[in-house]
């Protein structure tokens, strides 16, 4: 989580992640910022994350990104 | 003849006024439309006799904007796309600049306008295309155009802080329909994608070549690019045959996987401008869609497209694609230090200068930065020739085709925007508490770092301030607090050293 914390940091210092529930549906993020985001987690954990995964639910809070990492690196 | 846009757009209403010239999420416009509601728009326009000065277009990205500018155009004026996102404060050194003869926005936009302080006109885009049209007016003005009239004023980003307003004459727009039907011929069954935003010159593509071709455009939504998982299946389901991306959107959709999904079916022309396309991601595109024409396209937007490639053999990944040779009526030079000119065949690195009929006009009440990038060729002293200095570092290959470097300054492309440093670093000054500040760029993270001294500020303070001066593709991700900056010999930061120690 930690880690995650610190790339959200990165794109956008201004958004308090730890309350934010919608991150996507209220545009708190640009567009070119989850863009970022998802290269990013690809990098730093090591995962690829599937066309389909790259969906609003799972990029709402950091929760949520979490959640879908998780997933991701349990290989499912 | 064709004396500007305008004449493409009356010979496509006559040839194919049902058909669909561009169309969004939202609604479509047939060229018949087009034409009908940007003489309407125009008219109104034309009443300020403002000739040949700029009508700001603030409004959402849409097909209606397309006809916005049009009708700024029927005017007898030129346009200025503005980006409705950009920060108040930063918009008003734009305006300041511009000083346009009347806003068009549209019904989103009502509260900004009324918060901008304009003291020009200002014209809903929806009421303009109400009134009725004057043909006698418009003819006069189509009558009296010529070619090197402004077609528009596009805003990049500035050194100093103060954006640059770059004119593009009609000439410029004609000059690249009459090579691109040369060179690729669309015709009236293409399908334009349209990707970039329209306050870039990369969407002059999707909004000139329905007019000369008689194709239409369909602005793609922009949240597909985000969630790319469904923008292959918008690309079928729309029947889209041509795109021209900047390479962050291609190298998106690759990154992301989304051609496993789906494969574009009808895609026959695959373009490319903005900043440098990276080979692994090109290499997957050309593995799911191998019979497709790609085009690396280069040009800043002072010289539009100036030299291409046309994709013709295999790269391995990490090659480096060439920007290829000059379009027609465009000529390049390429010059050392010392002005002389390295040719074809001849090795070592130079300026990219750039002549022909696709140069800017030069830079919108600036004289002072139009004589320094617009100069004469130092080659000719016989007679008044203009050369642009891109200020890119180019040399040819081993066949002759040219190979972008680097650039000689602090410009730098993040995500297809062009971006000078140095306006960051002019709007720290807005930031209370800070001495001195760098800004150095990751290009493998896509992340531009900002290093201060003076008062340790916390994070949130300084994006806060910064944020209320840039646009978002402009943000700094990372601060980084120094007692002292690290300097080269000459006194100067030393943003080398910078670099090595946190890149």
């Amino acid at each position: 989580m930690e880690e995650l914390m610190e790339i959200l940091e990165d794109i956008n210092p201004e958004v308090d992640y730890e309350t934010s529930q919608n991150l996507v549906d209220d545009g708190v993020l640009t567009s070119f910022e989850l863009v970022l985001l998802v290269t990013q987690i690809s990098d730093a954990f090591g995962v690829s994350i599937p066309p389909a995964w790259i969906v609003p639910e799972n990029f709402n809070s950091a929760a949520a990104i979490m959640a879908m990492i998780t997933r991701l690196e349990e290989g499912e | 003849m064709v004396k500007s846009v305008l004449d493409y757009l009356e010979n496509a209403a006559s040839l194919y006024g049902e058909r669909c010239a561009y169309r969004d999420a939202r609604q479509a416009f047939t060229f018949g439309q087009v034409r009908s509601m940007a003489r309407r728009a125009g008219t109104s326009i034309a009443g300020l006799k403002a000739w040949n000065r700029p009508v700001a277009v603030f409004m959402e990205k849409s097909a209606s904007m397309i006809i916005g500018f049009l009708g700024a155009v029927y005017g007898g004026c030129c346009y200025c796309p503005l980006d409705i996102s950009m920060p108040k404060d930063r918009l008003s050194v734009i305006l300041k600049t511009l000083d346009p003869a009347a806003v068009i926005y549209g019904r989103g936009q009502e509260e900004q306008i009324r918060n901008m302080d304009l003291s020009c006109p200002v014209f809903m885009f929806e009421e303009l295309c109400l009134k009725e049209e004057d043909p006698g007016i418009l003819e006069e003005i189509r009558g009296r155009r010529t070619a090197l009239d402004p077609l528009y004023i596009l805003f990049t980003s500035g050194s100093t802080g103060i954006p640059k307003g770059v004119v593009v004459s009609h000439q410029v727009m004609i000059n690249n329909m009459e090579w691109l039907e040369e060179e690729y011929g669309f015709c009236p069954e293409d399908v334009m994608g349209n990707q970039a935003p329209l306050y870039f010159d990369v969407s002059d593509h999707d909004v000139y070549c329905p007019l000369k071709f008689g194709c239409s455009t369909i602005i793609i939504p922009p949240e597909l690019f985000t969630f790319p998982a469904r923008l292959m299946a918008f690309l079928n389901e729309e029947r889209v045959t041509g795109i021209f991306w900047v390479p962050f959107a291609l190298c998106t959709a690759a990154n992301l996987r989304a051609l496993e999904a789906e494969t574009p079916k009808y895609l026959k022309y695959i373009f490319f401008a903005g900043e440098v396309m990276p080979l692994k991601q090109l290499n997957y595109w050309r593995r799911f869609v191998p019979d497709a024409c790609y085009c690396n396209m280069y040009g800043p937007t002072e010289t539009y497209v100036c030299t291409y490639y046309n994709v013709d053999r295999e790269f391995g990944d990490d090659e480096t694609l060439p920007i290829g040779r000059p379009c027609g009526n465009v000529d390049i030079l390429v010059l050392d230090e010392k002005g002389r000119q390295i040719l074809p065949g001849d090795k070592g690195e130079g300026e990219l200068c750039v002549k022909g009929c696709t140069l800017a006009l030069g830079y919108y009440n600036d004289p002072e930065r139009t004589r320094a990038w617009f100069v004469q060729n130092p080659r000719n002293p016989h007679y008044p020739e203009r050369i642009y200095r891109t200020g890119d570092m180019v040399s040819y290959n081993e066949r002759g085709e040219l190979m972008y470097h680097d650039r000689m300054d602090l410009q730098i492309k993040r995500l297809g925007y062009r971006i000078e440093l140095g306006e960051i670093e002019a709007a720290s000054g807005a930031v209370h508490g800070i001495r001195e500040c760098a800004c150095v760029y990751d290009p493998s993270r896509q992340m531009i770092l900002f290093f201060y001294t003076g008062q340790k500020l916390e994070k949130r303070e300084l994006s806060a301030g910064l944020s209320a001066k840039l646009p978002k593709y402009m943000m700094p991700n990372r601060y980084v607090y120094l007692e002292e900056m690290p300097r080269n010999q000459n006194g100067k930061i030393d943003r080398k050293r910078l670099k090595e120690q946190y890149v």
